[in-house]
């Protein structure tokens, strides 16, 4: 049985918490997302409580947490992925550059989706040649001749680091490449429309410490000209790679802050127990 | 705090500490054994003081390549991290320790044919920075902070009686130039005690390190006590 006032003082550490991690949200640089309370439903059911947190401009944020913490269902609200499916419902507001995205009469989502491009877990090539695999999105985005589309790819590609692995070759099927190579063409992709934020869903959990490496310096090359958003398993690698880190457990923002400080000297015993492998 | 997944891990940590710990006890026996030597012409105490360095020496090198270990293996991280980070200055503390306890040890052996006709306040300095070691070595143990700053605080006393020796040593040689070799040595004996209480507080400063994160070396004591205080008004 519940005893009165328990729901009440668990509403109200709730809101705490709420207050705290808003609080420690803050970043240096500008502000190119800001999440305000972002709460998300499967259905009935909730799986994000109240996420605010600031996404820093031309910075690398990194989102960790274990399987089932709603990091990747966040991510997938900056675009609104959700829409694709029934029944998936995100309130609060996400503010791209000011601009609440959540709110489809604010902006469309094929713009939104423009400004916004996303690299998934497993590398998903188009069953075309690697030209096309490019030049399919530009179509979409762009109205663009020959010359100019063949510029756009190979700026892509050489901004993916693929260009000299595949300048020769570029009309076989994507498919042909290597994981770590179809994964640099995902993020070629993706480069092309010239977004200005790149989600990363696990970007390197199915490729080798070799490729993994390549993506990971591409990641640091990128951040000069596009904000990202990476979610990943392996702690190590959000440590390497980004500049901010969240932690996520049970849909809920843990802690959130500068990188080094997160893995040296966490605020939280929870984000403690997370990173050190106590947790489980 | 909880186990880690990996309870190998927990071992390993278990043991590292362990080792530093063993360390720091053969450490002070070494102070305690080198003082006493000096104190009472005991040649056998001073010999023995300077051969069990070599098991100070060995336990550095052992604690270092389990250091080595754990991070190449474990990736630690958090407390974890500042725990590996501080046992690897620790350890070279304590084998500096016992490097200038044997200096002490050697001092002794050169001053059994014509020691001092006094020895000033050498035993006091010894008990005092013995007991400096011993907090240290007590707050590493249990992650006790507040005996932590307790070391941090006493250093200043350690270094005002190894002043007053000093000064005390000088005024032996002014009067008797034939006590100036004993005085030297009494004097340097002194100087390895001020500086083996500060290696006590260099592990104190990492204990300090360790449990708060708080890098509190060289700045003040009042910035230090402030920077402890701020995490307890959180």
């Amino acid at each position: 049985m519940t005893q009165p006032g328990t729901q009440a003082a668990t509403q109200a550490t709730t809101q705490a918490d709420t207050r705290e991690a808003a609080s420690a949200a803050n970043v240096k640089e500008p502000v190119k997302i800001a999440i305000r309370r972002l709460n998300f439903f499967y259905g009935d059911k909730q799986v994000l409580f109240d996420n605010t947190l600031d996404i820093a401009e031309n910075r690398v944020t990194a989102f960790i947490g274990p399987s089932g913490c709603g990091k990747s269902t966040h991510i997938r609200c900056y675009n609104r992925m959700f829409e694709l499916y029934k029944g998936h419902r995100a309130e609060g507001e996400i503010l791209l550059d000011g601009v609440n995205i959540l709110d489809p009469r604010q902006i469309p989502a094929l713009e939104l989706r423009h400004k916004v491009g996303m690299i998934f877990q497993k590398p998903t090539p188009f069953p075309m040649s690697i030209f096309d695999n490019i030049a399919y999105g530009l179509k979409l985005h762009a109205n663009l001749n020959r010359a100019d589309t063949e510029a756009r790819v190979e700026k892509a590609l050489r901004g993916a680091a693929l260009w000299d692995e595949v300048k020769d070759k570029l009309h076989q099927p994507g498919t042909a490449l290597s994981g770590g190579q179809q994964q640099r063409l995902c993020i070629a992709r993706a480069l092309a429309i010239e977004p200005e934020v790149l989600l990363m869903d696990e970007p390197c959990s199915a490729l080798d410490p070799i490729a993994t490496s390549k993506i990971e310096e591409l990641i640091d090359e990128l951040k000069q000209r596009f904000t990202i958003v990476i979610v990943t398993h392996n702690m190590q690698q959000a440590a390497r790679v980004s500049d901010y880190t969240a932690y996520f457990y049970l849909g809920k923002l843990i802690e959130f802050g500068e990188t080094e400080q997160l893995f040296t000297q966490p605020t939280k015993q929870e984000t403690e127990d997370y990173i050190t492998g106590r947790f489980g | 705090m909880p186990q880690h997944t990996i309870r190998r891990f927990d071992e390993e940590l278990t043991q590292l500490k362990e080792h530093v710990l063993s360390m720091g006890g053969l450490v002070e026996r070494a102070i305690r054994n080198a003082v006493r030597a000096m104190l009472e012409q005991d040649e056998e105490r001073a010999r023995k003081t300077i051969d069990r360095d070599a098991a100070i020496n060995a336990l550095e090198v052992q604690c270092d390549e389990m250091t080595r270990n754990i991070l190449v293996r474990r990736q630690p991280a958090a407390g974890d991290l500042r725990f590996i980070i501080a046992t690897i200055k620790v350890v070279t503390d304590l084998e500096r320790m016992g490097d200038l306890a044997a200096g002490i040890a050697e001092g002794a052996l050169r001053l059994m044919d014509s020691p001092p006709k006094n020895f000033s306040n050498l035993e006091a300095m010894g008990e005092k920075v013995l007991r400096q070691v011993s907090r240290a070595l007590d707050a590493l143990s249990r992650g006790d902070i507040e005996l932590a700053m307790t070391v941090i605080e006493k250093d200043r006393g350690v270094d005002d009686l190894y002043k007053s020796m000093y000064r005390e040593t000088i005024t032996y040689m002014l009067e008797d130039p034939r006590a100036i070799t004993a005085s030297l040595i009494l004097s340097n004996a002194a100087k390895n005690l001020e500086r083996i209480a500060d290696h006590a507080t260099n592990i104190a400063e990492m204990v300090i390190y360790t449990i708060q994160g708080h890098d509190i070396r060289h700045v003040d004591h009042d910035e230090a006590t402030r920077l402890l205080n701020t995490d307890e008004d959180d």
